[in-house]
């Protein structure tokens, strides 16, 4: 089970009570697919990745990028039990969409920077620290069902 | 790989910072000791709580290397032969702990930079950090 100190809960509800989804999501999921081109490889189907304007404008990009925040709330409504929360989507990613899971860090890493431009020297060392446990828990339990 | 635009970009962006190096060095390294409290250990010898002159001068140091190696990266290996020789053989820091600070650089980019810290930057600062990583442990073996 996972310990969370009271800041490090109230940063984290505090964090997702004031981002846009429809903004974050989208850019955290381009900045992936932007910095780490070879993640492109799971979205074959989404039409002109060709370079950075373009995976930024895509619309598919865009409405991916707000699933996957979507997503992300489940584990901030849940945090107590992200692992047995995340138990469907863990079994979905290995078994149907096959995504290696090393990418989730890439794409734990660019929300980590999306979040830091935006919030400047708020980010500070703690919040950014109590960010990052709260996603090593996210990427640990979508890990979990790989077998 | 680095394009040629990638290079004068991130030539530009260090030779920015370097006026205010100690703040970049000092934040990113107090970052990774908060994030990553494992890397403190290379560090028992010094003070390095927020604030210290030792957090500020080495987080200075290691901002002026990188800025330094951002003027001619295609020099890259000449120009950090020194440290190469001291992180192998003196220093013998764990190479997985590159990647941690480079993390953590990168967030104190973005929180300085804002939106100016655009993908296209980030992925260049990304692969700089990577290269000047990778041209460090060179001797390590």
């Amino acid at each position: 089970m996972v310990k969370w100190t009271d800041f490090e809960r109230a940063t984290i509800q505090n964090i997702f009570s004031k981002i846009n989804y429809d903004v974050v999501g989208p850019a955290a999921l381009s900045r992936c697919l932007i910095v780490y081109p070879w993640t492109q490889r799971y979205f074959g189907g989404f039409g002109n990745l060709y370079n950075a304007a373009a995976i930024t404008s895509n619309p598919k990009v865009a409405a991916h990028g707000k699933v996957v925040l979507a997503g992300l709330e489940k584990a901030v409504k849940n945090m107590d039990d992200i692992k047995t929360t995340y138990k469907e989507l863990s079994v979905l990613h290995s078994e149907k969409l096959q995504v290696d899971p090393d990418n989730f860090n890439l794409l734990a890493d660019c929300l980590t920077i999306v979040l830091a431009g935006q919030m400047g020297a708020a980010f500070t060392p703690e919040v950014h620290a109590a960010f990052q446990k709260f996603l090593a828990v996210v990427v640990a339990s979508l890990r979990k069902q790989y077998l | 790989m680095l394009s040629k635009k990638e290079k004068k970009l991130i030539k530009d962006i260090w030779e920015r910072l370097t006026p205010v190096a100690e703040d970049i060095g000092s934040e990113a390294l107090l970052r990774m000791f908060t994030s990553y409290p494992g890397t403190k250990t290379y560090f028992s010898h010094l003070d390095i709580s927020p604030g210290s002159a030792h957090l500020n001068s080495h987080g200075k140091k290691i901002v002026l290397a990188i800025a330094g190696g951002a003027k001619d990266i295609s020099q890259l290996t000449v120009t950090l032969a020194p440290l190469q020789t001291l992180h192998a053989y003196q220093l013998r820091i764990d190479p997985t702990n590159f990647k941690l600070l480079s993390h953590c650089m990168l967030v104190t980019l973005a929180c300085y930079l804002g939106e100016e810290f655009t993908p296209v930057a980030h992925a260049a600062m990304d692969k700089y950090l990577s290269a000047f990583a990778a041209v460090l442990s060179e001797k390590y073996r």
